[in-house]
């Protein structure tokens, strides 16, 4: 069985302007949810807070939930259905992080109890303090700074076998970052220069398929982030661990036509460099979607089975692998073209 | 054939490894090796992270300096008017400007206390001011050794109450990360934790009016605390309070022993405290010298009880009462012996699930696991048909060994994990994907079986490599962020990660091996 013919050959590099300006549109697009939602949503992990899991044992209404938590002063709090309609289950949310210390799911269930006439079980209680938060933060930036900068040095030197090169830039990199992280330097303007930083060497130092790959996941992140702020949803450590995953699973499929273009390469040296990356991404157009269907499967799977607390983390994961097998056809594969039209001016 | 037969050891090795790691979660009793082990968030339990307030323990050293000097001062006969903590951590001293004061004050610093720092020196209308400090030095290691005493002192607790296999360890310079599995009464156990348990007893001041001071003229050298009931019935909160001197003149500190006993006239627990020799003569002493007067005693600026002492007491005992429930005298029992924590510790975050959560979540996760699983098995029989069969195989010795890894290396399964469990089956077969789809190019080009197959995995492997090298630095970047569940979770992908390159490389490939040199065959369906 085969759902793409071994001779197909689809003209995807003259496209490729076609594919840049949706890139483009998609990004602007993700910052300018960001600006208008004044950055991400975060949820208690990163922005502190106080959440509580609520399972009643049957249907009660929001209404009725909420005059219990006003009238045991959590009148701030937000409450919302969690997980499946028929299971009761309910997330309240404040931003008060300091409650816990007096028996708060104690109180909570006493006030629910009585105002929703109900039985309720405490199933999760998750308090973050404003410290743990900001530093989660910091950390969750320079993990996906870190991530993206030692995949970029592995590119280059398996690719260009340009390891020392590579490895002196992101050490000298990330040893700057470091000792400005010490200073009272806002941290995601910090990484937000580094990344800047970052392209415009490997744009000068023609650190090609390390360009290619590190645009194509600044894509692949920037989008699913965009998505998440597009739809209000929030920011967790799951969603970061699943961001992560993205950086390191959305580079298979890139990988996999960086092979075959440098395998190419040496075969058809004669050909222009448009033809040969044309038909390394034909050639190899059935193994990248496949290898993305598999996972997708299994991501979907998850996605609607896996249950409330995973169900974002999923969500996260089949946007990430869908933008990842994407930008490895129309995103990092046209980037290696971009120095050769650089070159021809001169 | 040597090559082949190599291979073959070594992957039944790794197999029944993993296996033979794997049984015990199975069957407990088969070997003593530990089961996988399940994270909080899927056996139900709590996470604390407590952060020790440093300041305050040097702010309490300095008091107690304050203390000595007052008394050293006092038995010297140097005239002082007043030595007082200011700003937290400094001693203000102040002394009449004469000559011979000055000389005694000046040797006996040097004599009892080295230590102290000499920040400024002023004179203003005959009185001069000293404000002494300690050096950095000095309070860096005060810091240190409160949040190592904490954890200690902790760590005594937590054992004496009793919860099996608690997790707690020191995190950065002030923080304790606490894990507690099924823990039921998150309330107590923070109770229990979180209570400083400085234990003092102080005179009442007797002398001054309590109204008036409740009005806001509290006379110096003394405080008002409060006596805190909670009506069991009605939950009502009572606040009763006292004016207590603010001499400290015994603490906690010379303990031997506390036990909850039943007052047999009230049917009522109390804590009984024993104290040790020096405790012992130190109460007899303060007991003789203010019978018929009250005496305070404070748990945590906390008012239990003051009793009106009758007459000298010798024995080295007292009672704590409160109305007590007897769990509430159990665990302060168990605070008292354990020792007081050298400075509060503040809860800056929690994290509680519920047991059924955790059930839930298992189960959720083995739905979706074996769904997405199937899935992916059917979807590699119909589209690769026998050879989809093979990478079937593989799969699920996958999941083999990443459970005998957990189990092995005492990993920790989280939700997260689970998740990546999953991932993972859907990540495994695409290493087999892209070994078929090169043969299946080779084939096209008119290769043999043999050569193609050869080929297939020679072109395939560099890209498979390469693939999972970039997942790998992403797990093990996540593994070193993360906390928890997050660790659970790159755990888990990297185990994933590289039991797939080995079934997909090896184990696979020797498949291949014997079906075309072992059994000859002509045909492949792939």
């Amino acid at each position: 069985m085969r759902f793409i013919k071994p001779d197909i050959n689809i003209d995807i590099i003259s496209k490729r302007k076609i594919a840049f300006y949706i890139s483009i549109t998609i990004i602007l697009v993700s910052f300018l949810s960001l600006i208008i939602h004044k950055g991400p949503r975060f949820g208690i992990d990163f922005a502190g807070g106080t959440l509580v899991q609520v399972k009643f044992s049957s249907p009660v209404s929001i209404e009725d939930m909420k005059s219990g938590l006003d009238a045991m002063g959590l009148e701030k709090s937000s409450v919302q259905a969690f997980g499946d309609k028929k299971e009761n289950e309910y997330l309240i949310r404040t931003d008060k992080s300091v409650v816990t210390d007096q028996g708060l799911s104690l109180r909570v269930k006493k006030a629910l109890e009585s105002a929703a006439g109900n039985n309720v079980e405490i199933r999760r209680v998750e308090m973050v303090g404003p410290q743990v938060g900001e530093d989660l933060r910091k950390k969750a930036l320079f993990a996906m700074f870190y991530a993206l900068l030692f995949i970029s040095i592995y590119i280059s030197g398996r690719f260009e076998l340009k390891w020392i090169l590579s490895g002196v830039m992101a050490v000298s990199l990330m040893s700057v970052v470091y000792f400005l992280s010490l200073l009272d330097v806002s941290i995601p303007f910090l990484i937000g220069v580094a990344l800047v930083i970052t392209l415009i060497l490997f744009w000068v130092l023609k650190l090609k398929y390390a360009m290619g790959a590190i645009v194509a996941l600044m894509h692949d992140v920037i989008i699913t982030v965009g998505i998440f702020s597009i739809l209000d949803k929030e920011f967790t450590l799951p969603i970061i661990a699943a961001l992560l995953t993205i950086i390191g699973y959305s580079l298979n499929d890139t990988i996999i036509v960086f092979d075959r273009i440098r395998e190419n390469l040496r075969k058809h040296h004669k050909n222009t460099l448009e033809f040969i990356i044309n038909r390394s991404i034909n050639e190899t157009l059935s193994r990248t979607i496949l290898t993305s269907v598999t996972t997708l499967v299994v991501v979907v799977s998850l996605f609607v089975m896996g249950g409330g607390i995973i169900h974002d983390f999923a969500f996260a994961m089949i946007v990430g692998i869908l933008t990842g097998t994407y930008s490895s056809i129309f995103v990092a594969s046209p980037i290696l073209l971009a120095w050769q039209g650089h070159g021809k001016k001169k | 054939m040597k090559n082949f037969s190599w291979k073959l050891i070594a992957v039944f090795t790794v197999i029944i490894t993993a296996v033979i790691y794997i049984l015990p979660t199975i069957k407990p009793d088969l070997w003593p090796h530990k089961k996988i082990n399940l994270g909080l968030d899927l056996q139900g339990g709590m996470h604390l992270a407590l952060e020790v307030d440093t300041e305050k323990a040097v702010e309490s050293t300095i008091e107690r300096i304050a203390q000595e000097l007052r008394s050293l001062l006092k038995k010297e006969h140097i005239m002082h008017s007043g030595i007082d903590r200011v700003e937290g951590t400094r001693i203000s001293l102040k002394l009449q400007d004469k000559k011979d004061n000055i000389d005694e004050f000046e040797s006996l610093l040097n004599k009892e206390f080295k230590d102290l720092r000499m920040l400024s020196r002023s004179e203003d209308n005959g009185i001069l001011t000293f404000v002494l400090d300690l050096p950095a030095e000095e309070t860096g290691l005060i810091k240190k050794l409160a949040t190592q005493q904490a954890l200690e002192t902790i760590r005594n607790r937590i054992d004496q109450f009793g919860v099996s296999e608690p997790d707690i360890r020191q995190q950065g310079e002030r923080r304790i990360l606490i894990q507690l599995p099924g823990i039921k009464d998150t309330k107590r156990a923070k109770d229990l934790i979180g209570k400083t348990a400085l234990l003092e007893f102080k005179l009442l001041d007797e002398i001054h009016d309590l109204n008036i001071a409740l009005k806001g003229n509290i006379p110096p050298g003394s405080e008002i605390l409060y006596e805190v009931k909670e009506d069991p019935v009605t939950m009502r909160i009572t606040k009763i309070p006292y004016l207590v001197k603010k001499r400290t003149l015994l603490t906690g500190a010379y303990l031997t022993d506390a036990r909850v006993q039943i007052d047999s006239q009230y049917n009522e627990p109390y804590v009984s405290i024993d104290f040790d020799k020096k405790g012992a003569k130190l109460f007899a002493k303060i007991t003789e010298e203010n019978v018929k007067k009250r005496l305070a005693i404070v748990l945590d600026k906390k008012v239990y009880s003051a009793p009106v002492i009758q007459e000298k007491i010798t024995g080295g005992a007292a009672r704590i009462t409160g109305n007590f429930t007897a769990d509430e005298a159990h665990d302060l029992a168990i605070i008292l012996r354990a020792g007081a924590l050298p400075a509060p510790v503040n809860i800056i975050e929690e994290r509680t699930v519920g047991p059924s959560l955790g059930s839930d979540s298992i189960n959720k996760g083995l739905i979706s696991m074996c769904i997405g699983g199937i899935l992916v098995i059917l979807f590699m029989v119909i589209y690769y048909k026998g050879s989809g069969l093979i990478a079937n195989i593989a799969l699920i010795l996958n999941v083999i060994l990443i459970a005998g890894g957990l189990a092995g290396f005492q990993a920790t399964l989280t939700l997260p994990g689970i998740a990546g469990i999953i991932l993972t089956i859907g990540m495994a077969v695409d290493a087999n994907v892209l070994i078929f789809e090169r043969i299946r190019e080779e084939m096209n080009l008119g290769k043999t079986l043999r050569s193609a197959v050869d080929a297939g995995y020679s072109k395939a492997t560099l890209t498979i490599l390469d693939a999972n090298v970039t997942t790998l630095i992403a797990a093990l970047v996540l593994f070193q962020f993360g906390t928890g569940p997050i660790k659970g979770f790159a755990v888990t992908l990297s185990l994933g990660v590289i039991a797939s390159m080995f079934t997909a490389l090896i184990l696979t490939r020797l498949v291949f091996d014997y079906f075309l040199i072992n059994r000859k065959i002509k045909n492949l369906s792939i």
